[in-house]
Order: structure tokens, then C-alpha cells, then sequence
């Protein structure tokens, strides 16, 4: 049944490999010499050349890549120019807060998304359509950021109900947890919400215009029935798979939104080793997120063949 | 039976809850997230901002730029200010307990000098040896006499670290530095958290209040300042100028002000490649020219509301060694016009001006533009990511750079490297025989008054013919809350913990 499963084991080699060549090679495109950056606001050349012969900058770029996949094979990538840490530490310290945030983000899209998609198909045209086409619509038009601030106005600074930024750990403190990702995670909830919404809409309105709907409406099934159990459950299909790749997109961090929160995710982490020209990091980081990516590819294919029969014998 | 045990159990943990909120905490919002936490290997300001907490040096200054002694207490010069001898504080101990002494102190300084990768050699790059004279006394032996040395001891470069920790953790004692400040390091969660806790066997344990710190890096200036306004932290660094009507405004907020050591300023490519090849890199009298077309007044109006302090020196008008005879030019369009004619320059003369991407610098290039294009010059900005810019800079592809230094005590940080021709930060490649001797003087020479007046001969041949045009200083702007008292600005921006209260 899982007869392809070797053959895609084998392919993610030549992938992954791919991908860690992109990663180091485009960051080498960035225009500025890490060691100028790292060399503090005196610049020392002396000091400039040390970083350039510690952190191999001063080796062909084949060399330098060479010594940096060596370390990732034994599990080393490497360690941050900036503040000194093994970039393996600072990816097991903020994956934890990435996933936290994503959880309840998705847990917001799909409370707020799905509902308002099946509502907006089955009263097609009236108030509640309107009303929830203008919500997709303005999920999708405001920017994060700006949502962001509003939110930290109005709730933490007007009415005092929310910590403004920050993150705290499920299992250091539950109620802070919720309080300090609940604002973050509806920001990034909302955007995926509306996403959710439409294709939710238009899945239904295919299933609800199809022929088994019909069956089961002339066999006398009542309303209800015939939407939840016959129609959504069909429609869902289409809309897991976005999900699916709604949170992948956001496990990989949400730039905007974790600046804004001041949340110390992956997100962040990467904008400001772009800026600090801390390489390790970026190679480190990207490379974690886009294997996960992949992982998570082919669980999704896995998973594809084994909920539908006609796929198994195609592979 | 069951119930009473889980009252207990109960009372147990609303006891600990009391005893935790009975802590006093002081939050403190930052701009960036601190690099390694090494004094040997740090080299941002951010950090500098953590170590005053966590880290005592030999000497630190007061708010009048004084040098004052911090885990020394004196110094001495030799009469041809090649040896310095330093006594030392008694009684002082690193956070591990282990004692602070002559040993201690050479194996600090030598770890600044000889540890691989260490940003503080080049600052103290003129100590020799470094020798115990007696338990509680040190003495440097110079290569040539220094004069900013002890300005460079109240910084960093001054910074005492525990021997055994230090030899324990080796290059990875930034992951859990331990020192002799006020507050000991607790934990840091990069770019969450740095928390240090309060230092029971503080040598100066008296003038400290406050149980733990928090330090939290927020990028965002307006979120910064909503966290103030939330509750969330008490004390904020790097408040925008444009926030400080709405600061004053706030009951529960108050300001607090002081001028920075460095300078805002623009670097000219006098000889940096061929972009130098044109009439501004060429000519200092089209230099004098742009001055001359600039209001620095009306800038700082505009832009920061009045609130920085402009001047056409690398030193403020508030430090010691400013040179009133040396006034800021007012603006004169006409005279820039005559000088540019007298250069016999095309009009309008098209120069790149790069700027580095901040909200605050772009708007003071858009004022300059409009006001150097009144006299013929016309400003094409190019805003350029800071790292990029940096290495821009470095390689000459620039005619104008808007960039700025944080400052040192010493007036020789401020300018040395800038206008030397072989300085490391001289990106201009201004190069004059004469001011590098000038400056090299001005190092050497033990009394202030003598350093003044090399300065002053250093400040004739920079300031009309020099690769830098000074701007202004900025205002160190600070926010707090109301229950933050004993809260003062000092000059180095750095936050003093020492004798903070929360009320």
C-alpha cells in the first residue's frame, strides 16, 4: 500500500540537499560583510580580520559551505555570531513559542472561518452572506501590523485587560500563556480566517448543488443532517489541505505579528539575524523550517493515500 | 483529612505567591536585544546598557563627565605618564564570592588584552604589562602615555570578571557572566529576556532597592512605549522625539532628558575611491558651501522638535572640552552660492547621499535636501539597509553619508579614528599630515588644559577642510512611570541602577 513510500524517503536526499545549497548561496547575495557588522561600532581592522578567520569568511565560499554541512550531518549548526549560542539551542528554545502561537491562531481561524463559510453557502444571499463576505473582506485587507497596535491600544493600554507584548510558556503559567498569545494569535488567526471562509463558501456551494445532497434531501433527511453530515463533510476536504498548509506557512514564523508582540519566535529570530548579518542563524533556522516543510509534505502524502482508496495504487 | 490537606497545601502556595509579588521587579524596555554578554566580547550599545547593572568597572563618571572611581579608588600617573598606578576597593566580591584583587584585576585586563576575538585590545592597546604591586593595588605599564586611558577603564574595557568563572566557561562566559555590579546575572531568553537579580554582598549593597530586573528588548518604538502606558514595563530607553508631547501629556509618565556624548553627522568622500573625484571631495570650499546651505536650527526643529542640540563640533557644548571659539555657522544661501562660483562649480551639483533606513534620519535628509538645493546642490538619497551601508561606505560608494557615533568620554573617542588617515571609522579618507599629529599629541599630553589647546589647533584645519560635517547631538530621551523614583540621564546613556526605587 505504501509501495512509494522508499522511493520518496530517498527522494528528500537529493531535496534536502537542494535546499541547503539555496539557503547558503542566496545568503551570500546579501549585499554587507558580516564581519563590519560584527565588528562593533569601532571597527577595528584587526578585530575585522579575526572574525573574518574565525568565522571563515576569508575561505571560497565551496570551503566555507563544505565545513557547515559537515557540522549539520552531526547534528552541530553552528553557533551565532551575535550572542555566542549554538543555533541548535535557540531553534529547540523558539520552535515551542512558533507552535503555540500557530495552534491558537488556526484554533482562531477555524472557530471564526469555518462556521461563517458554511453559513455564508447556506443562506446564500442573505444578511449573514453579506456580512460575512465583508469579514473575509476585511480579514484579508488588513495589514497585521496595523491590527496589531490597534489591538495593544485598545485592550492593554485603554482597557488594561491583556499584556501589551511578551510570552509566557503553558507550563510556567496557563493563564498568562492565553493572555499574552491571544491577542498575537488573533491577528494571525483573523488573515487565515477569511482565507478559510471563502474556500468554506465555495466548497459547500459545489456539494450543496450536487447530486447526493439532492438524494438525501428527496429521501427526507431533515435540514440539519443533510448540511453537517452530507454536505460538510465533503466540502471539508479541499479546506484541511489549505489549513494544512495555512499552518505550515505559519510554523515557519510570523514576522510581523511576532515584531509587533515582541514574541521571541522564529520569526523574529530570523529578521534580526538578517540584519545582524548573524549567518549561522539564518542558514540554521531556514534549514529547520523548510526540512519540517518537507516532513510535513509527505506526512500529507502519506496521509492522502491511506484516507483515499484510489490513490493507493498510483503511488 | 483530604480537605484539610489541600487548604494547607493552598495557604503553603498563597504563602510563596506573597513572597514572590513581595519581590520588587523593575522592567526596563530596550531598543535591541543585547549581543553576547561578555564584556571582553560585547560591542553593542544595547549591551552596555545591561552591564551597568551587572558589571562594575575600575572607574565610571558622574553626570558631569566626572571620573570617579568605582571598583578602584584612586589613580596615579608616573611624570612621564608611563606607568598608572591604580588602588583598588577592599571588600569586594564577584557574584561566585570570590574575592576582587590585584590578581583579580590583571587577569581582567590581560583577558581584554590577549583573549581571541576581544573587541577591548584596541582601546587598550597601549598597556603593556599589567602588575600586582600589592593585594589591592595595580600597575600598568604604557607602550606611550595615554591620555583617554582611564576614560577607556570607566567603560567596558574597565569591567573586573571573576578569574575562576571566567577560566571555567572560557569563551562562552557571556552565557552566564559573572562580575561584581549590583545585580547578578539570573537568565536570558535571547530576544525575550535578560534577568538579573539583586547582588546580596554588593559592595555598595545600601544604594540598591530593587529585588530583580528585567530587561526586554522592544523593537518597536510605539510598542515600546504602549507597554509603558500598559503597565507592562517601567522604564523605557530610545523614546522617539515625536512621542514626547504625548509622554508629558500622561500623568502616570515622566521624562527624563540628557545629551549624548556623540554626534549626528555626514561623512564626505574627500578620497575614498573615484566617487571622491567630484567638486565637494575636491574643493573644501564647496564643502564650506553645503555647511553653509544647511540650518541646523530648522532641522532640529522640524524633525526632532527643537529637542537636540545642534553644533558644528564632534564634542557637545556641555563637555569640558568643547571650544566656544569654534561658534556653529548660520545658514547663508548667498555665501554658498558666491563659494560655489569661486569653485567655479556647475550648478545644480548632483551628489549621492546615502542614509541608512530609520524613520528619523530619512526625514532629516528630505530638510537637508530641500535647503541644499536652494544653493545648488542637489541631494539624490539613496536609503540604504545599515548593514549594506556600512559596507558601502567602507568600499567609497558614497559622496555623502548620513551616519552617527554614540560618543566617548574621552574626547579622542570621538574624533581619532574619524580623522586620522589611517583611522579605522574614516570612511572619507580625510588625510592631513599635520592633524594627525595634532590628534596623536592630544593622546600623549597629561594635563587637560594642554589637550584643549592641541584640539582647538586640530579643530582650525578639520572643521573647514574635515570629512566630517557635525549636525547636532541627539537627546537621550528616557520614559518612566511615576512609580520609578531616583531616576537621573547620564551622560553615557547608560541606565544606573543603583539608588532606583519603586514605589
Amino acid at each position: 500500500m505504501l509501495k512509494f513510500l522508499p522511493r520518496r524517503l530517498l527522494q528528500l536526499v537529493p531535496t534536502l540537499f537542494l535546499v541547503s545549497v539555496l539557503i547558503f548561496g542566496l545568503q551570500q547575495l546579501l549585499p554587507g560583510d558580516p564581519a563590519l557588522v560584527m565588528a562593533g561600532e569601532e571597527r577595528d581592522p584587526a578585530v575585522i580580520e579575526q572574525i573574518r578567520k574565525q568565522y571563515r569568511l576569508d575561505q571560497p565560499l565551496p570551503v566555507q559551505y563544505f565545513h557547515w554541512i559537515k557540522g549539520v550531518l552531526t547534528g552541530d549548526l553552528g553557533e551565532s555570531m551575535r550572542i555566542k549560542q549554538p543555533v541548535a539551542r535557540l531553534v529547540t528554545e523558539k520552535l515551542p513559542v512558533t507552535v503555540q502561537l500557530a495552534t491558537m491562531a488556526m484554533l482562531f481561524a477555524v472557530l471564526i472561518g469555518i462556521p461563517a463559510g458554511v453559513l455564508s453557502a447556506v443562506k446564500k444571499g442573505s444578511a449573514w452572506d453579506v456580512g460575512a463576505n465583508v469579514f473575509a473582506l476585511w480579514g484579508l485587507s488588513t495589514p497585521n501590523f496595523w491590527l496589531g497596535i490597534m489591538l495593544i491600544f485598545l485592550f492593554s493600554v485603554q482597557l488594561g485587560w491583556l499584556p501589551a507584548s511578551g510570552f509566557v510558556s503553558p507550563f510556567e503559567d496557563f493563564g498568562q500563556a492565553i493572555a499574552t498569545t491571544v491577542m498575537p494569535a488573533f491577528v494571525l488567526g483573523n488573515a487565515i480566517a477569511a482565507v478559510l471562509m471563502r474556500h468554506m463558501r465555495s466548497a459547500m456551494l459545489q456539494a450543496i448543488g450536487s447530486d447526493y445532497v439532492r438524494t438525501a434531501r428527496a429521501k427526507g433527511l431533515v435540514e440539519r443532517t443533510v448540511i453537517l453530515k452530507h454536505a460538510l463533510r465533503n466540502a471539508l476536504t479541499p479546506v484541511i489541505t489549505l489549513g494544512a498548509l495555512e499552518f505550515g506557512t505559519l510554523l515557519s514564523g510570523a514576522v510581523l505579528t511576532e515584531q509587533v508582540f515582541s514574541i521571541p519566535g522564529f520569526g523574529k529570530l530570523i529578521v534580526d539575524a538578517v540584519f545582524n548579518r548573524d549567518y549561522a542563524v539564518v542558514q540554521g533556522v531556514v534549514l529547520v523550517t523548510a526540512s519540517v516543510y518537507i516532513v510535513l509534505n509527505l506526512v500529507a502524502d502519506v496521509l492522502y493515500v491511506l484516507v483515499n482508496p484510489r490513490l493507493r495504487d498510483q503511488g | 483529612m483530604k480537605t484539610a490537606r489541600l487548604l494547607c497545601g493552598f495557604a503553603v502556595g498563597l504563602g510563596f505567591a506573597g513572597a514572590a509579588l513581595a519581590q520588587s521587579t523593575l522592567r526596563i524596555g530596550l531598543a535591541e536585544d543585547p549581543d553576547v554578554l561578555d564584556p571582553t566580547l560585547a560591542r553593542t550599545y544595547v549591551g552596555r546598557i545591561v552591564f551597568a547593572a551587572l558589571c562594575d568597572k575600575l572607574f565610571d563618571i558622574d553626570e558631569k563627565l566626572n571620573v570617579v572611581g568605582q571598583l578602584a579608588l584612586s589613580q596615579q600617573a608616573s611624570t612621564d605618564g608611563k606607568i598608572v598606578t591604580i588602588k583598588l576597593r577592599p571588600g569586594v566580591k564577584f557574584h561566585d564570592g570570590e574575592p576582587f584583587n590585584a590578581e583579580a584585576a590583571k587577569f581582567s585586563l590581560e583577558r581584554h588584552l590577549n583573549m581571541q576575538g576581544s573587541f577591548r585590545k584596541a582601546e587598550i592597546a597601549q598597556v603593556d604589562k599589567v602588575e600586582v604591586v600589592d593585594p589591592l593595588t595595580i600597575r600598568l605599564l604604557l607602550k606611550a602615555p595615554f591620555a583617554p586611558l582611564i576614560a577607556q577603564l570607566t567603560d567596558r574595557a574597565g569591567m573586573m570578571v571573576s578569574p575562576k568563572a571566567a577560566q571555567a566557561l572560557g569563551d562562552k562566559f557571556g552565557t552566564a557572566p559573572v562580575c561584581a555590579g549590583p545585580y547578578k546575572f539570573g537568565e536570558r531568553v535571547p530576544q525575550d529576556r535578560i534577568v538579573l537579580e539583586r547582588f546580596k554582598d554588593y559592595w555598595d549593597k545600601d544604594r540598591v532597592f530593587i529585588d530583580r530586573i528585567v530587561y526586554r528588548p522592544i523593537q518597536d518604538s510605539t510598542v515600546r512605549l504602549a507597554n509603558l502606558k500598559s503597565g507592562q514595563l517601567d522604564l523605557l530607553e530610545r523614546l522617539l522625539a515625536t512621542d514626547v508631547e504625548e509622554v508629558k501629556k500622561d500623568a502616570k509618565l515622566r521624562l527624563a532628558t540628557g545629551t549624548e556624548l556623540g554626534y549626528q553627522g555626514i561623512t564626505m568622500n574627500i578620497g575614498n575611491g573615484e566617487r571622491a573625484n567630484n567638486p565637494l571631495g575636491k574643493n573644501p570650499k564647496v564643502r564650506q558651501a553645503f555647511e553653509l546651505s544647511l540650518d541646523r536650527d530648522a532641522i532640529n526643529q522640524v524633525v526632532f522638535n527643537g529637542l537636540n542640540k545642534t553644533n558644528n563640533q564632534w564634542i557637545s557644548p556641555l563637555n569640558p572640552y568643547y571650544m566656544p571659539k569654534y561658534p556653529t555657522p548660520k545658514r547663508d544661501v548667498a555665501k554658498a552660492k558666491a563659494l560655489l562660483k569661486e569653485a567655479g562649480v556647475a550648478m545644480p551639483l548632483a551628489l549621492d547621499f546615502m542614509v541608512p533606513n530609520n524613520p528619523e534620519s530619512r526625514a532629516v535628509a528630505e530638510v537637508m535636501q530641500s535647503m541644499a538645493a536652494e544653493a545648488g546642490f542637489d541631494l539624490k538619497i539613496r536609503i540604504t539597509e545599515f548593514a549594506t551601508s556600512l559596507n558601502e561606505a567602507e568600499k567609497g560608494n558614497y559622496q555623502l553619508y548620513f551616519l552617527a557615533w554614540s560618543g566617548r568620554t574621552d574626547p579622542d573617542g570621538n574624533i581619532f579614528s574619524m580623522a586620522t588617515c589611517s583611522g579605522p571609522l574614516n570612511y572619507g579618507r580625510y588625510c592631513d599630515p599635520t592633524v594627525d599629529e595634532l590628534l596623536t599629541k592630544a593622546r600623549t599630553a597629561t594635563s587637560s588644559p594642554e589637550r584643549k589647546l592641541i584640539y582647538e589647533q586640530a579643530a582650525a584645519e578639520i572643521l573647514p577642510k574635515g570629512g566630517i560635517l557635525y549636525l547636532y547631538h541627539r537627546t537621550l530621551l528616557f520614559a518612566h512611570t511615576t512609580r520609578l523614583a531616583g531616576f537621573k540621564v547620564m551622560p553615557d546613556g547608560l541606565i544606573r541602577v543603583t539608588d532606583l526605587k519603586l514605589q
